[in-house]
């Protein structure tokens, strides 16, 4: 398939480097400020080189990527809440255009999931998404495949640098600025971590959980969201003395969406250490479904992509 | 489970008696007349047949609810009946759930908060751990472990909520639906 890739960060290049090796071909690359097309295909790591030195991926202007003779578009833009622009915007043009677009930004299918999925009933191409839930780990098409009207509830640890925060409190017993700092230093953490500690990314998957499961539409103003930036580390002590411990937990449950802080037992399933990811889906014949993996991350994520534009070419 | 169950002391609340039996036919079903005769409800029989008690007999554990003045009679009917009750407690609370609070405990008067969550829920507060390194003033946790009455643990996790929020505590619930499971 042919591939115009928007956004030119961890994801979108990643996105761009592994297209190849799964069969297709990418014939635009854009960033913020600029954008490199070839209907013919780019040459991606001399686009990438050139962003490296240059600060962007080539000559023409951003837009030019969208009117490129793609079969999909790969949407890896930074997410962006409430109208969850200029994400969707690139969406509504792919699909206008009756093309294909598989998201790895959530902004569009947490923030406008039933606009999104009007412009794919109007439209011959078809939106994917499955880079938006926990990055590499197949949640979503395991939805898909087992339908989402058998999947009663979802859970899980759906945010790697607060999980690596609260596993690191909990082995070393140190504070959570203490922690925060190391998982910057690491690359662990961004600089400004807030999305993530705050509970708002692993809210957004969850509402993305909900809207896929669910009969109504969640938006992240639907969502109870208690971060992790408020405990101390005598609290992992004490739930650890107990058999315990605390993780980041979100959950889409017919009740709605709800992230905050659980105590979990310390060897159960959910207490994944690291930035390790889980997703558990509770069924209605079949038990519980643990699916677990790396949440973030480049080619994690853009291998989610990359399953999605395979879907596609099926 | 009666969702209805109020501090008045009339809702029904679980016990645990133990009983030994000989070992013949009807024995069970004779032991079990005098509960629902004296308005008890069986939950559950646990017949442990193949283990013998020291006198030779059959030890057999049932779980019962009954409004709590049903309770005495209740023993006292197996009694009369002849069947021998080796342990007879009520067993009020028949859950557990253990939370996490964080916030200004001690100052907040953390002796206070405990009553409050015992009054407001109607549970008991089995076990506490405090650790508050930074001294009275500062920030601290704690680690509670509540015992509940049976299908209640959600109403008392609703009120540990509302006693925290009121003292500007931070709760760390269970996902209590895990517990136990694979």
């Amino acid at each position: 398939m042919k591939l115009a890739v928007l956004g030119a960060g961890a994801v979108g290049r990643s996105v761009a480097e592994l297209a190849g090796e799964y069969g297709h071909e990418v014939v635009a690359l854009a960033d913020s400020s600029s954008s490199v097309v070839n209907d013919s295909g780019i040459d991606v790591s001399d686009a990438l080189a050139h962003k490296d030195d240059e600060g962007r991926v080539g000559p023409e202007d951003p837009e030019t990527a969208l009117d490129a003779d793609y079969d999909a578009l790969v949407e890896a833009t930074p997410t962006t809440l409430g109208d969850a622009e200029p994400g969707f915007s690139h969406v509504r043009t792919a699909l206008e255009r009756d093309r294909h677009a598989v998201l790895a930004n959530k902004g569009p299918v947490a923030e406008r999931y039933a606009d999104l999925r009007e412009l794919e009933r109007a439209s011959d191409g078809a939106v994917r998404f499955e880079a938006t839930v926990g990055g590499a780990i197949p949640v979503l098409s395991t939805i898909d495949d087992y339908g989402p009207e058998t999947i009663t509830a979802a859970r899980g640890v759906l945010n790697g640098t607060a999980n690596f925060i609260l596993s690191r409190m909990a082995a070393e017993g140190l504070d959570y600025e203490h922690v925060l700092a190391e998982a910057q230093d690491l690359g662990v953490a961004e600089a400004d971590p807030a999305f993530d500690v705050n509970g708002t990314d692993a809210a957004l998957k969850c509402v993305i959980l909900a809207n896929v499961l669910g009969d109504r539409e969640y938006t992240l103003d639907d969502a109870e969201v208690e971060g992790i930036a408020d405990l101390p580390g005598t609290a992992l002590d004490l739930a650890a003395e107990d058999g315990r411990t605390v993780r980041l937990i979100g959950e889409a449950t017919p009740a709605g969406v709800r992230v905050g802080p659980r105590l979990v037992p310390e060897n159960g399933t959910l207490a994944v250490s690291g930035t390790r990811n889980i997703v558990q889906l509770e069924t209605e014949h079949a038990g519980r479904l643990n699916i677990s993996g790396r949440g973030a991350g480049g080619p994690e994520t853009a291998t989610a992509v990359l399953a999605d534009v395979n879907r596609l070419r099926d | 489970m009666s969702d209805d169950a109020s501090a008045d002391g009339t809702a029904p609340q679980a016990h645990t008696v133990r009983l030994e039996l000989v070992d013949e036919p009807g024995e069970l079903l004779r032991a079990l007349e005098p509960i629902a005769d004296n308005g008890g409800n069986l939950l559950s029989v646990f017949h442990e047949r193949g283990s013998l008690t020291p006198r030779g007999h059959i030890p057999v554990e049932v779980d019962l609810e009954c409004p709590p003045d049903r309770f005495d009679a209740i023993v006292t009917g197996l009694r009369d009946e002849g069947v021998n009750v080796i342990q007879a407690g009520a067993e009020r609370y028949g859950e557990e759930v253990t939370v996490l609070l964080v916030g200004p405990l001690v100052e907040t008067d953390l002796s206070e908060t405990l009553s409050q969550i015992e009054d407001g829920a109607d549970a008991a507060v089995e076990d506490l751990s405090l650790s508050a390194p930074d001294g009275a003033t500062e920030e601290a946790s704690a680690r509670l472990r509540l015992a509940a009455e049976m299908g209640r643990t959600s109403d008392v996790l609703a009120v540990v909520n509302e006693v925290a929020a009121e003292k500007d505590l931070h709760v760390v619930e269970p996902l209590a639906e895990l517990e136990g499971s694979a």
